[in-house]
């Protein structure tokens, strides 16, 4: 997983500029590129599943809405919920949630792997939308972004725009960073063998169902994380955050991006942002029938995604193979 | 409850379970013998419901409109095949289900920009509007016409798998792909045919089904996800396995509103839980 030098290179002037874009974009772009941010974590768990454990899970916004509706149920109407309690708690449902549904899903492979994810999503997005209480199918507010303090010393003012986006900075950097040291441990390994070949893996003794479902509920956490970002950042939460198109959105920003790389799908969620706003300004009425076709094209034309892509270029100049 | 409304509720579920039947058993043989994940295969049952609305709306004869329909669903399910489905083959499972995910975004769009938003009715034909007096309450006939009707096509989806030609090359297609290629049949034309006979099914199922239900858009999301709920159940590839299914998710899901309605959504995927853990490749799945 050490990125070669030009990959660094890169990573790191991507990051200055997300770094200093608060000073000199406007306030809907920052807006914009927070959210879009979030979105990258939230692909990076799932590439974790995806790209690097070779299990095709269709049902990963079920984490990412229920951590934010966790949040919802969790912010008192009239003042901030403390970060204290309200991260370790979401994120504890959460885990629990992809624990329970991954041990499911894991004692499957293949085509039942996919649909059983997604239905338990589903399940999840049923619940939500007719849960009246819950504001049912329009969804439920929060009205105001956690609280960080200790004592009555205010840490972080994450009401604050740019605090918040910075906040969020540091969360893709620190997610970035974590799975990266999954990946290079022991644990990574296993899993990654997994992918490549699970009848041989599990012959070197490993407990293949076992790491699985850790990978399953790491990546679940995760994008609870997200869920928990976006619910903060957005103030809303619907039943639509967990529904299959959020699913199906998050798996194309994967492989856009290029799959089996953690920076890949932080690229996909960029171009996917992106394309989303500039097919709306085309096309708004019908915008997600560009957003088909363009599905559909990716599927054809660039299987590996925009990494892939990259590499192939790069392999075409006579540089290094991957 | 008693006898009356017992014997309604079994009746709604069978009629529920023969619904999701024809849908299911087309998804389930595309995916035993195409090895396919099909996605889009709740458009078609939608698109099913809007070609009989619309058909409906020139003809105004419920039969003439099913009749006309299925050639066209069958020849839309053929295209689709050609088009989209037929690069897919050998492709990754992931690649499938993104593939289908972008047609189902086009196919959703396409009924808006044809039909728009609005929610439509087609009106139950005369002849079968009546209801029958069962105890105290009433039985509409329109539902046991449809349970009749599934029952007859699922009897002919029998005789044609079990007794004839095509039905062994998609019986041997299902058990072994690479052997039917050997022994010389153009195994590309049977999944064409497949295929297309799936999409037709759905699409009668959404057709027999709009009088009921009314015409909507996202109709074919629901169904999608429930007829994969019943092939889970059922074992994938096994069209035993998906009427088992179908019965047992139609009689659940009914009997879940009537009995526990704050978790009705649930009860059905409870019960794909509890299969799973006592039969994880599902009821007449094969272990692979």
């Amino acid at each position: 997983m050490t990125p070669s030098r030009p990959l660094l290179i890169f990573l790191l002037l991507a990051l200055a500029a997300l770094a200093a874009f608060p000073l000199v974009g406007e306030e809907f772009y920052q807006g914009l590129v927070t959210r879009l941010m979030i979105m990258g974590i939230f692909a990076m768990s799932l590439d974790l599943l995806i790209g690097f454990t070779g299990l095709v899970s269709f049902g990963h916004a079920a984490f990412f809405g229920l951590s934010g509706y966790l949040l919802a149920i969790l912010t008192p109407e009239y003042g901030p919920v403390s970060i204290w309690i309200a991260l370790p708690l979401c994120l504890a449902g959460t885990a629990l949630a992809a624990l329970v549904i991954g041990w499911f899903s894991v004692r499957t492979s293949g085509i039942y792997f996919i649909m059983i994810t997604l239905a338990f999503a589903q399940m999840f997005y049923y619940y939500f939308n007719e849960n009246q209480d819950l504001g049912g199918s329009d969804g439920i507010f929060i009205f105001f972004k956690p609280s960080v303090t200790i004592g009555d010393f205010q840490l972080l003012d994450l009401s604050n725009h740019n605090t918040f986006y910075y906040f969020v900075l540091a969360s893709l950097v620190l997610s970035y960073v974590l799975l990266s040291k999954i990946l290079k441990a022991p644990f990574g390994q296993v899993i990654r063998g997994i992918q490549a070949n699970e009848a041989r893996t599990l012959a070197l003794g490993f407990n293949t169902r076992k790491y699985k479902l850790v990978s399953f509920v790491i990546a679940g956490t995760l994008a609870g994380f997200a869920g928990f970002l976006e619910a903060s950042h957005g103030g809303i939460m619907s039943p639509a955050h967990l529904g299959w198109h959020e699913s199906g959105i998050v798996m194309m920003v994967v492989i856009l991006g290029g799959m089996g790389t953690l920076y890949g799908p932080v690229l996909g969620a960029f171009a996917m942002g992106f394309l989303q706003d500039y097919f709306q300004e085309l096309w708004s009425d019908h915008w997600l029938l560009l957003m088909g076709v363009f599905v559909i094209a990716v599927v054809l034309f660039l299987p590996n995604g925009i990494a892939g892509l990259v590499a192939q270029l790069r392999r075409g100049k006579g540089g290094d193979a991957p | 409850m008693d006898f009356v409304t017992f014997l309604i509720q079994v009746l709604n579920g069978v009629q529920y379970g023969f619904t999701l039947f024809l849908v299911a058993s087309g998804l389930t043989l595309i995916f035993g013998i195409m090895g396919i994940i099909n996605l889009a295969h709740g458009a078609f049952y939608m698109i099913g419901a809007y070609i009989c609305f619309w058909l409906f709306g020139i003809t105004d004869s419920l039969l003439v409109a099913i009749m006309a329909g299925i050639p066209i669903m069958f020849v839309f399910g053929y295209a689709i095949e050609r088009l989209a489905i037929s690069v897919l083959y050998k492709r990754d499972h992931l690649y499938q289900v993104l593939m289908t995910y972008g047609l189902i975004l086009i196919l959703n769009e396409m009924q808006k920009i044809l039909w728009g938003s609005d929610f439509y009715s087609v009106p139950i034909p005369e002849v079968l509007s009546g209801s029958i007096p069962m105890g105290n309450q009433e039985y509409p006939v329109y539902r046991l016409f449809v349970s009749l009707v599934c029952m007859v096509v699922a009897a002919g989806m029998y005789v044609v798998i079990g007794k004839t030609k095509l039905g062994m090359m998609i019986r041997a297609g299902a058990s072994n792909r690479e052997m039917v290629q050997a022994l010389g049949i153009n195994i590309s034309r049977v999944f064409a045919v497949v295929f297309s006979l799936g999409a037709a099914l759905a699409g009668f199922s959404g057709m027999i089904d709009a009088p009921l239900s009314s015409v909507y858009p996202g109709m074919g999301n629901y169904i999608l996800i429930i007829s994969f709920v019943v092939i889970v159940i059922g074992g994938i590839g096994s069209v035993k396995g998906a009427f088992v299914g179908a019965m047992l998710v139609g009689l659940a899901d009914t009997f879940g509103k009537v009995l526990v309605p704050e978790f009705s959504s649930m009860v059905i995927y409870a019960l794909m839980a509890l299969v799973l853990l006592w039969r994880p490749q599902g009821l007449f799945g094969r272990v692979t």
